[in-house]
């Protein structure tokens, strides 16, 4: 196969999107449903965040599309005062994109959890990032399986002892963000609960990216695995586990931002004292490498143990969309042959009968 | 009675100035069976061409293994192709072959046993080494010795003789001898005074970017005609005259290109962009091939990575205010009834297509089989009716596609519509449809807020009183937002409801919008009016049925018959239709799945013949079914 060069326009997420003039307000994304989540759960904070940014979109609210599968998470799209779907387990991803495919007037974001997305949904994420249409997804991470009261998931650390799980469990656990990186997702970004700032900056970043988004975020179970990141919040810990990403700054972190993050020597990236290895050491980050492997080593730093916890945006590269390409076959077909149904119902071997 | 042979005499001078007779005959079967790669399923398609350029009726019954390649020469590589042709309207592709074209051992042995006493063969003997002969089990040469003395045989060297005509093209002996099945289907086109052009300029449009090939299947299917002509093995000649057909323009058409051509003009009719999410699986898979070519009618094909994602993408198609559409197999209905179950809740339009094969599990990919009828019907938790269409003819899947369009549009609902392998794969001549004939399939999206308390607000489940479908209430349309999902929603309103009474109501409401959907009247063919049997199949048996009628009816006796084409809901007036008869047979190529639906819905006490051989069923042999009802039914009187 010859790769056809499509000459697409270089547009930005929401770029086909129409957009209102009249100032929105955070409330005007305040659907009348009483939300149902258990109090203290990270959900919420995700959900006041989401309807505090969308005005900075400016989009009309009847553009804006939430989708989500099955989990404690995916009752998201009930509160949101735009267009929603809550499908069934795991398959969020294929119905959006279907949805993104017929309809690029349209924002579309997918909220997920992990057993939704990365375990019974698995196939469905990891085609539609290879595939890079243009949808968001939000995948809340709490390690844990709340809405089925508390099995473990396919994120949750070895040896976690749930309800199906009293001698601990044996799976060893997916980093979502490498799996993503893995399928060559193009903008790939983790952030918590509790960083609303970090949350605010990814959501925008992503929604104006062109393909997929996969946004992971940290996300607290009060219930089931109350204070699973609580090293990531708490003063004292925070600052030694963290590391931030900032595009074209050198990544550091640590209390005095002692620590970096330098190249290791079988192309991984390593924590490094700068004391130790030099300022002229720690890697610069740049997301728009369009190898992912480099994403792909950030991505390692993170371990199940979160001694090391990476955040912000991992990767943003700019790739063709799928569901870009396949309106312009559509279109370009019918530019090159005009639709005539009855010269396809003919065909090219018709007999008569008199 | 048209189901015989009636032969006249005639004797002309054929163009080779060597006296011929040629025999008339009203209907002819030929089955052309090789090795897997020897091209048979071309070779059959191509004599199918020229069958209906001349103008006859015809029906095909292509069989083939699920293989790509099997052990060159053994029997579970035999591929084979059956073509029934005649001067008047046929039903079937034929219970038996007249003629068998053998292209090796294998071949021969696998289909003999099909052939009548009298029957012609034509062999390819250079195929039949001791070595071949050994691999299919044959102890001795049975071109030498008496075995096949009832049947005319004809010997012939096809892969020498080609090589031969090809000598002079520079091709090697192994390339040249590729074409050996263009040099039958030159003989038996010789044979049966078949026209030529069609062929000629196939071979050379489909061999275009290799001329040198294009020719060397041309010399050889010349050779092959010229092979009759000269030689004198030959006597006889036949000729089947054209068939009266009703005045129109026609062409020859398969199952899943008619249901491809029947998505594209649902598109057009109803003014959507078409959405086809699928997973390739024999035998659906060339209808996404055919769809995928016509992306100009807006048309969108997405080979999604599961069934699942095919039918999901359909469905956020669909949600979106496209057609949304998904092609499978059993094995991929199984996979897509959690999706499908959710457009039953969100009651939104789909259009499903399972072409059945042979089950359970993988089962004969490759076979025909008519055993997802229940799986259609109730394969889903929860009470979750689907309307059921199954067209009964290659042609027919073309109407049946606009018709399960028609309901899933008006009564927002999924639709299965349940073509087989036999029909998906055989073809037929196809009245070509005028498309400003075509119905009107336009939909209204709802543009303003429906709330029954007269607020501003969109409620998605407020019912239409006729139809009892919910608005389409489609993203982007200022006002009206709201939320859908699997989870049961109030009645009207569309919150989640856990209401007990709320869930109840919801169930018999989704059951009487399907019950209600309007479809036409059962009709019955009863030429004397007062048959005491009735035959009542649906799908693809519709031609063996008809067959059987015809031949049981030839003897002077009565049958009805009836065909249905809506499963769920039933024709109105099925149960009167039912109760009119002393007796209903049901045969099926299944267990009795029609027969089961019929007995739980009607008490009536129906009579099933199955069969899952995964072959259709015989006329011959559905004659003999029907004889035994009419005896029975005839001795209840006395």
């Amino acid at each position: 196969m010859t790769a056809v060069d499509l000459g697409l326009p270089s547009l930005g997420g929401l770029d086909l999107v129409p957009t209102d003039d009249a100032p929105q307000k955070a409330k005007d994304f305040k659907s009348d449903q009483e939300v149902r989540w258990c109090p203290g759960c990270g959900d919420y904070v995700v959900l006041n965040a989401m309807q505090s940014f969308l005005p900075s979109l400016g989009l009309k609210r009847e553009n804006i599309v939430f989708i989500s599968g099955i989990g404690c998470s995916s009752r998201f799209p009930y509160y949101m005062n735009t267009y929603g779907m809550h499908s069934i387990h795991g398959r969020a991803p294929a119905i959006a994109t279907g949805l993104a495919v017929t309809r690029p007037d349209l924002s579309v974001w997918v909220v997920t959890g992990d057993g939704d997305a990365l375990s019974i949904g698995g196939n469905h994420l990891i085609h539609t990032l290879r595939r890079n249409v243009n949808l968001k997804i939000l995948l809340f991470n709490n390690r844990i399986y709340g809405l089925t009261k508390g099995q473990y998931s396919p994120t949750s650390e070895t040896g976690k002892l749930t309800k199906s799980t009293p001698m601990g469990s044996l799976d060893h656990p997916f980093n979502p963000l490498s799996l993503a990186i893995g399928a060559e997702a193009t903008f790939v970004a983790r952030t918590l609960d509790n960083d609303r700032t970090q949350l605010t900056e990814i959501l925008t970043a992503a929604a104006q990216h062109r393909g997929s988004a996969l946004v992971e975020i940290y996300q607290n179970c009060p219930i089931f695995n109350d204070g699973a990141f609580d090293v990531l919040k708490d003063a004292g810990e925070r600052e030694q586990r963290l590391i931030p990403l900032e595009h074209g700054k050198p990544i550091r972190f640590g209390p005095e931002g002692e620590f970096g993050v330098v190249r290791g020597e079988v192309g991984d990236l390593e924590v490094a004292k700068i004391s130790e290895v030099g300022e002229d050491r720690i890697v610069v980050h740049d997301a728009t490498i369009e190898d992912p492997s480099y994403a792909f080593a950030l991505s390692r730093l993170s371990t199940q143990d979160l001694s090391h916890t990476v955040t912000g945006i991992f990767r943003n590269v700019a790739r063709p969309t799928y569901d870009d390409q396949a309106r312009l076959q559509t279109t370009s077909a019918a530019e090159t042959n005009p639709p005539n149904l009855q010269a396809l119902l003919n065909g090219n071997d018709t007999w008569t009968v008199e | 009675m048209r189901e015989r042979d009636q032969q006249s005499m005639s004797t002309s001078v054929n163009g080779g100035g060597r006296a011929t007779q040629i025999t008339k005959l009203d209907r002819v079967v030929i089955r052309f069976a090789g090795d897997s790669g020897d091209g048979m399923q071309l070779t059959g398609d191509r004599f199918t061409s020229e069958a209906a350029a001349f103008g006859n009726d015809l029906a095909t019954l292509p069989n083939f293994p699920a293989e790509i390649r099997a052990p060159a020469g053994t029997l579970p590589g035999v591929s084979s192709f059956q073509l029934h042709f005649a001067d008047y309207d046929i039903l079937t592709p034929g219970d038996r072959p007249d003629v068998l074209v053998a292209m090796n051992p294998a071949a021969l042995k696998a289909n003999i046993g099909d052939l009548p006493v009298g029957g012609m063969v034509i062999v390819n003997s250079d195929e039949f080494s001791k070595r071949n002969l050994v691999k299919v089990g044959y102890d001795a040469n049975p071109l030498e010795d008496d075995s096949l003395s009832s049947f005319q045989v004809y010997s012939i060297q096809m892969a020498t003789l080609t090589q031969g005509a090809l000598a002079e093209t520079g091709l090697s002996k192994k390339d040249a001898e590729r074409s050996k099945n263009m040099f039958a289907l030159g003989l038996l086109s010789w044979m049966y005074n078949r026209p030529t052009e069609g062929t000629e300029r196939f071979l050379r449009e489909k061999f275009a970017r290799k001329p040198a090939i294009a020719e060397a299947n041309v010399l050889a299917f010349r050779a092959g005609w010229n092979y009759g002509e000269t030689t004198e093995a030959f006597a006889v000649t036949y000729e089947v005259p054209p068939a009266k057909f009703p005045t129109g323009t026609y062409r020859q058409i398969t199952g899943n290109a008619a249901l491809a051509y029947g998505i594209v003009a649902a598109g057009q009719c109803a003014g959507l962009p078409v959405l086809l999410g699928s997973y390739p699986i024999t035998p659906a898979s060339d209808i996404l091939h055919e769809l995928s070519k016509h992306k100009n009618f807006n048309v969108t094909t997405m080979q999604a990575e599961d069934e699942i994602a095919g039918v999901g993408a359909a469905l956020g198609a669909a949600y979106g205010g496209a057609l949304g559409v998904t092609t499978t197999s059993g094995p991929g209905l199984a996979l897509k009834s959690e999706t499908i179950g959710l457009a039953v809740m969100s009651e939104l339009p789909l259009l499903v297509i399972d072409v059945q094969r042979g089950g359970p599990s993988t089962g004969l990919p490759t076979k025909t089989e008519q055993a997802d009828l229940l799986q259609a019907m109730y394969g889903r938790n929860g009470e979750s009716p689907v309307p059921i269409i199954a067209p009964h003819s290659p042609g027919d899947c073309f109407d049946a596609a606009i018709e399960a369009t028609r309901i899933a549009l008006t009564y927002r609902t999924p639709v299965l519509l349940l073509s087989d392998g036999a029909i998906a794969n055989g073809s037929e001549p196809w009245l070509v449809p005028q498309a400003a004939d075509l119905p009107d399939l336009r939909v209204t999206f709802a543009s303003e807020p429906n709330a029954l308390d007269g607020s501003d607000e969109h409620w998605p489940y407020v019912r239409d009183t006729e139809t009892l479908a919910r608005q389409w209430a489609i993203p982007g349309t200022p006002g009206l937002q709201h939320r859908i999902g699997g989870l049961e929603k109030a009645d009207g309103k569309g919150g989640i409801s856990y209401d007990p009474d709320n869930h109840d109501r919801m169930v018999r409401l989704r059951q009487a919008k399907i019950d209600g959907i309007e479809v036409p009247d059962l009709t019955v063919d009863d030429p004397s009016g007062d048959a005491r049997v009735l035959v009542l199949g649906w799908g693809s048996s519709f031609g063996p049925i008809g067959a059987a009628c015809r031949r049981v009816r030839g003897q002077g006796k009565k049958v009805a018959q009836a065909h249905l084409r809506n499963l769920n809901p039933f024709p109105a007036n099925l149960a009167e239709v039912l109760r009119s008869y002393d007796r209903v047979v049901v045969p099926e190529m299944n267990m009795g799945q029609l027969a089961l639906l019929l007995r739980g819905r009607f008490l009536v006490d129906a009579r099933s013949y199955t069969k899952v051989a995964g072959l259709p069923f015989k006329a011959e042999e559905l004659q003999h079914v029907l004889n035994e009802h009419l005896h029975a039914v005839e001795g209840m009187r006395t």
